[in-house]
This record gives structure tokens, sequence and C-alpha cells, in this order.
């Protein structure tokens, strides 16, 4: 029987929501929430021995989390360690990203997890364990496990897997020979030809995208400079008047901060639904600095903190969204004179 | 975000806990924080060293905001 340990965040072991994202590692016998269907998927070739878990937020902020969780899970001896799926969840990613790609560097054992697309753990990992493709959130779940339980299977046999694009995960920027039925210089013809008769064609080498932007100038006289506030943490007048959303925003709203000293729990809030918000709410100036801004701005730190902020929440929401989001209220900012911006996330 | 903030020409600098998401994500200036719920606060001290320590940190971003980059920086201690 192949021995598999399966690595989860509080949430898929039943712990809570964001209020328990703060609890260490712990592990528990047998299986626990997602390695039910997984077990199920196994079909009696395989077995969840064991279920490690840990706080999304905890790993995230706790450097020595991932040698915990890999000391639990090295006392299990297993075949293959399992991460996931973390469909769109930033934190969830990369701690699973982070124990795939650790348990697999540090004790040899082939590791498998699963992500949507715009998971900032794809790209951090994708080259050091294999990630599954899944939808974004897990209303997936099903079709997530029917892909890598037998993906799963196969690595802990020993068996090599196919291309990416068969196997259906990203690509690895591992390159393999292989023998094509036509030679190359026939392919790029053929492939040449659909080109210029305007049809679909598939390269053989897609390039990579890299959306880098040159960082700009620094700000040479910032004691007469405008200086905005943006967060993707949510923070938002009290009642969230824009209806915000907790999650998958679909847009931003625009607030009027001028004669406003500091945020208090009565005044503004949280409208954020991915991390515990009862530190936000308590104080706003944790998340969104309003008061250390004035104080910036009187003592001539700064030469004035913008009449405006931008908030959303970045929970989830696709990139495109984010990017819209921000190539509309940069030119609302430049327009206002803004000279330089701090973002603040959660 | 931070990436079509720099792009419409604005300096910005990300302050966040999760810096290797904002180094993939592609913030140039990137100022650590304390703890996701409270990137900027720490309720497990007393008022007045909680404003001391955002007062820092903010500050560190004004100073990153002032320094020349040519690419990814995280600004530590």
């Amino acid at each position: 029987m192949i021995k598999v340990v399966h690595y989860i965040n509080q949430f898929y072991a039943g712990k809570g929501g964001e209020e328990m994202a703060n609890i260490p590692p712990e592990k528990v016998k047998g299986f626990v929430g997602p390695g039910m269907a997984f077990n199920a998927a196994f079909q009696g070739e395989a077995e969840i021995v064991a279920t490690v878990f840990c706080g999304d937020s905890y790993f995230n902020e706790n450097k020595e989390a991932v040698d915990t969780v890999i000391a639990l899970i090295k006392e299990e001896n297993p075949d293959i360690v399992i991460c996931g799926p973390a469909f769109n969840a930033g934190r969830y990613g990369v701690a699973c990203g982070t124990v795939a790609s650790e348990v697999k560097a540090q004790l040899g054992i082939p590791t498998l997890t699963g992500m949507y697309d715009e998971n900032p753990g794809v790209d951090m990992f994708k080259s050091k364990t294999i990630i599954m493709k899944t939808k974004d959130s897990a209303a997936g779940m099903r079709k997530a496990v029917a892909a890598m339980a037998p993906v799963a299977l196969r690595m802990a046999k020993g068996e090599e897997l196919g291309s990416a694009a068969a196997e259906g995960y990203f690509p690895t920027g591992i390159r393999k020979g292989l023998f094509e039925e036509k030679r190359g210089s026939e392919r790029a013809v053929d492939m040449l030809l659909k080109k210029l008769a305007g049809e679909e064609f598939e390269t053989e080498y897609p390039m990579p995208q890299f959306d880098r932007v040159q960082p700009n100038p620094a700000v040479v006289d910032l004691a007469h400079a405008k200086v905005a506030l943006v967060t993707s943490g949510g923070i938002v007048p009290k009642g969230n008047p824009d209806h915000i959303e907790s999650s998958s925003a679909s847009h931003y709203g625009k607030y009027d901060i001028d004669g406003v000293q500091v945020l208090t729990d009565k005044t503004y809030e949280t409208a954020h639904g991915g991390y515990d918000p009862v530190y936000a709410n308590a104080d706003p100036n944790r998340v969104l600095p309003v008061d250390v801004m004035r104080e910036f701005e009187k003592e001539g730190r700064i030469g004035e903190l913008s009449h405006y902020y931008y908030a959303t929440v970045g929970n989830g929401t696709a990139v495109a969204s984010a990017k819209k989001f921000a190539d509309t209220f940069s030119k609302e900012l430049i327009a206002d004179g803004v000279q330089a911006v701090i973002l603040t996330s959660t | 975000m931070v990436k079509e903030i720099e792009r419409a020409g604005i300096p910005v600098v990300h302050m966040c806990t999760v810096v290797p998401i904002s180094l993939t994500v592609g913030a140039n200036r990137i100022v650590p924080t304390v703890a996701i719920p409270h990137p900027l606060g720490n309720p497990a001290l007393s008022h007045e060293e909680e404003h001391d320590l955002r007062k820092k940190l903010v500050g560190r971003a004004l100073k990153a905001l002032e320094t020349p980059v040519d690419g990814q920086t995280v600004f530590e201690e």
C-alpha cells in the first residue's frame, strides 16, 4: 500500500477560518477534510496515513513552520506528499508550494500540489514541484482530486510523467528529449503556412511572459511632495458604503480623508474576508497608517497626505481586475498631483 | 496594483508581510511588515510602542521612495 501524507490549512482541517489562521503545525492520523476524496480516488492503491495542517498566516509569518511540518512528515516515511490543492488562496498556495518543494528537496520524496493559474505560489514553485492546474475556488475540488489522485499514484510508483500539457500541470521548465514523427524543418514550415493562412497554430516553445515594470526614479523632494495611500487590505469607512466584496472584489473605493487625523474603530473597518479582521477593525491604522502619515505631514517630512485614499480587497481578486482598478485610479492620482504612493497589503 | 501605479509613472512602495509574493508580483520598492492581519501594528505591544513601530516602518517606506533603485529592492532594517 502506498503511504500518503496530506498537507492542508486550518480551514480544510476543520479548525476554523481566519480567526484560526495563526495555529502552529499539527498532525493527525489518517485523512481530514479533502483527504477523504483523495482516499476514495486512490481506490485502495494508496492511503493517507497522516494529515499535517497549519494556519496559513502562521506558516507565512514563521520561517521555522516549514521545518516543523517537514519533521512531522518525515516521521511517517511516506511514498508521496500531497499538498492542498490551494486553488486561488495566496497564503495557502505559498504554504503548499513551500512544503512540496522542501519535502522534495530535503527528503527526496515526490510531491504534488494543485493551484489556480493566478495563485502567486504557481510562479514561485512551479519549477520545484509538480503543481496541477485547478479552478480558482473549492468548487473545483472534485475535479482537482480526480486529476491529482492518479498522477500522485504514478509518481509514488516512480513512473515518469508525460508532458505538462498532457498531464495538466504547470510547466516545470525541464525540457525532455523525445522523437517527433516529422522533423523540425517540416514542423516549422507547417506552422508558418498555418500562420500565413491565418489559421490557429501551436508554438512548440512559448515565450515566457515577464511583465516587469522598471522602477521610477526616487522622489527628490519628499518634504514638498503629495503622497497618497492605497491598500489592498480592505480598509473602508464603517458600513462599507461601496459594498466592496470580502473576496473576489469587483471594484475599489475612493475615500476622502481630508481632515481625518486618525482612523478609529468607530469610523473605519476592514471589508477584507481573507484575514482575521479583529486587529484591523480595532485599529484600522494597523493597515492604513493615516495616523503616522499625518504626523509626517505636520513634521514636514512629506509635503502633504493626499485627500483621497484608494482601497480594495485583495482576496482571490483576479489579477485582471486589480490591474484595471489601478490603471484607472493611477490616472486620478496623477491628475491630483500625487508624486508618490504607499501601498499596504495584508 | 503596485505595478500599474509604477507603470503610470508614480514611484510606489509596497508594504507587505509576505515579501516573496510581492517579489513575484513585481513590486520594485518593498518594505517588509509585521504580520498579515496587522501589517503596520502589533496588538501585543502597548499603544505607544505600537505607534512607534508603525512610524518606524512607514518612515522606512518614505526612505525607500527617496532611494534610487535599479531593480527589485527589499528595504530591511
